[in-house]
C-alpha cells in the first residue's frame, strides 16, 4: 500500500509543478535557516574543543549583588575574592579554575602595526579542565601561577602575526606593556566559544593590580568541573549554600548576594533575563526558542495547508473511487499525510543541502572570527532537522487529509466538494 | 441479496427540500442484472448509491444478504463495500496519475492480508478477463474510451464482489464500445454468477437484462 502511495505522491508532485516548487520552496527554505541556526547554536552550546567536558562543566558568571533594603543591586561579572573564596573550595567540584569574565582586547605591536588582540587571565587549572590540543609547547602551571611568571600561552594566529613562520616557545611577546616568554601554541578558538576564547592567556597573577584578590563583584568567572553531570545538584547547592554566608566588606552597603553555578545554557538564560533569583528562568528561555521556531515554520505550514486544501477540489473524483472501493477516513487521512510527508521529506532534502552549503560557506569566509570549519551537520542536528520536517510534514499534512477524508463519495464522484 | 425497503432521500437546505426518493421498496435477488431505467433527476443513481452504500437514506432500511446497515460505522461500511461491491462510472473515474494495473489493485489496496504480488497477480487476471493484457503498463490517457471503461469493470471485478454497480457504463461510449461493455457485463453475470445492477437510458440495454426498476420524480413506478 505504501509503494502505492508514493507511487501517487511522486506522480502528482511531478504533475503540478508550480505547486510542488512552491510547496518545497517554503519548506526547504524554512528548514535550512532553521538548520543553520541550529547548527549555530550547538555549536555554542554543546561540547567541542576544547570544550569536550561541556557536559559536566558548570560556570559561575554573572552575580548579584544587593544591598539590605533591595534597593541597590550590584550586577555583573563575580569578583576572583568570590570565587576563590567560595567556589574553588565547593566539596563536590572535581576542578575548578578562575579566569577573565571575557577577553579583553589589548593592543599589541608588531614592526609597527598596531592590532588587537584578545587577553585573558587564567590559572593552571583552566589548562586541565579544557582539552586544548598543543601545537607547541605545553601550558603553563599552577606554579607558574603562584610565582606569577610572566608566561603566556598563544594562538596559532596570534603566532603566525607576531613570529610569521617560526615556532614561538621560548620567545617573548610584549602585550599591553608587559613581556611574557611563549611556553605553548594552542590551535584558534572560536571567539563565540565565550569562556575558553582568547589570543593570549596569561597568569592571572602577572595582573598589574592585586586589589582583585578580595572584591566579591568584578572581571573574572570560574569553571567547574563536576566528576559527572550527576554532581550538578550538589554542586550548584553548596554555592547556594556558601554564598548565604558570604562575608561583605560593608554589610550596610551590600549584605546579599546572588546567583548560579550554571550549565551554558543556564548561563544564556541569567544573562538574558537578567535573573538576579537563583533561578536562571532555562524553560522559558527553551519555550521562546521553540515558540520563535514554531512562529517560523507557521507561516510556510500555512500556505501549504491551503494549497493542499485547494488540491481537495482537483482529486475530489479520486477520492470518491478510494472511498467507493472501501477506503475509510482513516485511511484517505493516512494516504494523505503520507504525500504530504513525502513532498516535505523531498524539501527537507533540499533544505538539507542548503543549509550544509551556507555552513559551508559560513566555514570558508571568516565572517565570525577563528570560526573557520566550525559549523556542520552532525548526527545531532539531522536527528533534529527529521524532526522538524515530520513535524512539518504532520502539521502541514493532517487538517487537509482530514478535511479531504470527510468529502461525502457521491458529491466527491461528481467532482464537487 | 440486497433488500431496500421504504427508501426515502430528502436533500434539504436552509430554504428548500427537495425529495429524490420516496418509498422505494427494491430487492435484488443472488445473480440477477437488473436495470435501473428513468429520465434525468428521477433518481435513479441516487438509487443506485443507496445500493452502494455510497449514500444513507433519511428513512427506511437498506440489508444485505439480510444484515441490517444502518448502524454500521464508516470504517465497517467501508468494509463491506470494498469485500461485496463493486462500482463502474460512466466517466471512468481512472486516476490519470497511476498506470492500468495500480489503477485496478485500488479495491486490493483496502482488503488485509494481501501481500503485493498477490495484489499484483489478481489484478493482471482482472485485466485479462477484460482482454486487457497488452495495456497493463499504460496510463489511462493513452487508452481509448472503450479500453478505460474496461479497465474500470477490472478494478470493479477484481475484489470479487458479490454485487456489481454500473451507472451509465455506456453513457460515455459508442454503439460498438457500448456493445462490447454489455458483453462483458452478461459475461460476468452468466459465467461469474456476479449480481448487477445497472443504471441506464438506454431502452436497448435495459431490454437485455433480467428486469427492469423503473423510477419516476424519485417514486418507483415498476
Amino acid at each position: 500500500m505504501l509503494a502505492n502511495y508514493l507511487k501517487l505522491a511522486l506522480a502528482v508532485l511531478r504533475r503540478r509543478k508550480f505547486f510542488t516548487f512552491v510547496s518545497l520552496f517554503g519548506i526547504s527554505f524554512t528548514l535550512a535557516v532553521l538548520l543553520v541556526v541550529t547548527a549555530l547554536l550547538d555549536s555554542i552550546v554543546n561540547g567541542y574543543p576544547p570544550e569536550t567536558n561541556l557536559e559536566r562543566t558548570l560556570g559561575v558568571r554573572d552575580m548579584v549583588m544587593m544591598s539590605p533594603d533591595g534597593k541597590n543591586t550590584w550586577q555583573g561579572p563575580a569578583g576572583y575574592g568570590l570565587l576563590d573564596k567560595y567556589v574553588r573550595t565547593l566539596p563536590s567540584a572535581e576542578k575548578v579554575s578562575i579566569l577573565s569574565a571575557e577577553a579583553y582586547w589589548v593592543a599589541a605591536y608588531k614592526n609597527g602595526s598596531k592590532f588587537d588582540v584578545g587577553f585573558k587571565y587564567t590559572d593552571g587549572e583552566f589548562w586541565q579542565i579544557l582539552d586544548f590540543q598543543f601545537l607547541e609547547g605545553a601550558a603553563f602551571t599552577a606554579d607558574d601561577e603562584k610565582n606569577a611568571n610572566f608566561v603566556a600561552v598563544i594562538s596559532k594566529s596570534l603566532r603566525e602575526r607576531y613570529f610569521g613562520e617560526a615556532n614561538a616557545v621560548g620567545k617573548t611577546i610584549e602585550i599591553d606593556g608587559q613581556r611574557f616568554r611563549v611556553v605553548g601554541v594552542v590551535p584558534d578558538v572560536p571567539v563565540y566559544r565565550f569562556t575558553p576564547f582568547a589570543d593570549i592567556w596569561v597568569p592571572i597573577s602577572t595582573s598589574k593590580s592585586t586589589t582583585y584578590k578580595n572584591e566579591l563583584m568584578g572581571g573574572f568567572q570560574a569553571i567547574i568541573l563536576a566528576k559527572n553531570a550527576g554532581d550538578f545538584p550538589a554542586i550548584k547547592a553548596e554555592f547556594r549554600e556558601a554564598l548565604k554566608h558570604a562575608q561583605f566588606p560593608d554589610p550596610k552597603e551590600y549584605n546579599q548576594l546572588y546567583g548560579g553555578a550554571d550549565t551554558v545554557l543556564e548561563s544564556i538564560a541569567r544573562m538574558m533575563f537578567q535573573a538576579p533569583e537563583f533561578d536562571t528562568h532555562v524553560e522559558r528561555l527553551v519555550a521562546i526558542f521553540f515558540t520563535l521556531m514554531l512562529l517560523f515554520m507557521l507561516l510556510p505550514a500555512i500556505n501549504l495547508v491551503n494549497l493542499n486544501v485547494s488540491r481537495i477540489m482537483e482529486r475530489a473524483s479520486e477520492i470518491g473511487v478510494r472511498k467507493a472501493f472501501g477506503a475509510s477516513r482513516v485511511t484517505l487521512v493516512g494516504q494523505f499525510v503520507t504525500e504530504n510527508l513525502v513532498l516535505t521529506l523531498c524539501g527537507g532534502l533540499i533544505g538539507f543541502i542548503l543549509s550544509i552549503a551556507v555552513l559551508h560557506f559560513l566555514n570558508t569566509v571568516q565572517i565570525i572570527p577563528y570560526g573557520k570549519g566550525d559549523f556542520h551537520i552532525n548526527g545531532r542536528i539531522f536527528f533534529y532537522g527529521m524532526c522538524i520536517i515530520t513535524f512539518f510534514g504532520l502539521f502541514s499534512g493532517v487538517y487537509p487529509a482530514w478535511k479531504m477524508s470527510r468529502l461525502n463519495p457521491v458529491q466527491a464522484l461528481k467532482g464537487g466538494v | 441479496m440486497i433488500q431496500l425497503e421504504h427508501i426515502e432521500k430528502v436533500y434539504r437546505t436552509d430554504s428548500l427540500e427537495t425529495v429524490a426518493l420516496s418509498n422505494i421498496n427494491v430487492a435484488v435477488q443472488q445473480g440477477e442484472f437488473v436495470s435501473i431505467m428513468g429520465p434525468s433527476g428521477s433518481g435513479k443513481s441516487t438509487l443506485l448509491n443507496m445500493l452502494g452504500l455510497l449514500d444513507e437514506p433519511t428513512a427506511g432500511t437498506i440489508a444485505l444478504h439480510g444484515k441490517p446497515l444502518q448502524s454500521f460505522r464508516d470504517k465497517e461500511l467501508a468494509q463491506v463495500r470494498n469485500r461485496e461491491i463493486g462500482f463502474i462510472f460512466q466517466s471512468f473515474h481512472l486516476i490519470s496519475d497511476l498506470r492500468v494495473v495500480d489503477n485496478v489493485e485500488i479495491p486490493l489496496l483496502y482488503r488485509k492480508g494481501l501481500s503485493g504480488s498477490e495484489r499484483r497477480k489478481l489484478a493482471l487476471e482482472a485485466l485479462d478477463a477484460v482482454g486487457l493484457t497488452s495495456r497493463t503498463k499504460h496510463f489511462p490517457t493513452q487508452l481509448s474510451g472503450g479500453q478505460q471503461q474496461r479497465v474500470a469493470i477490472a478494478r470493479a471485478i477484481v475484489g470479487k464482489p458479490s454485487l456489481l454497480l454500473a451507472d451509465e457504463p455506456t453513457g460515455n461510449l459508442d454503439s460498438a464500445m457500448s456493445e462490447e461493455i454489455m458483453s462483458i457485463l452478461h459475461e460476468l453475470n452468466q459465467k461469474r454468477g456476479t449480481t448487477i445492477a445497472m443504471v441506464t437510458h438506454d431502452e436497448r440495454l435495459a431490454t437485455q437484462t433480467d428486469r427492469t426498476i423503473r423510477i419516476f420524480d424519485g417514486r418507483q413506478v415498476q
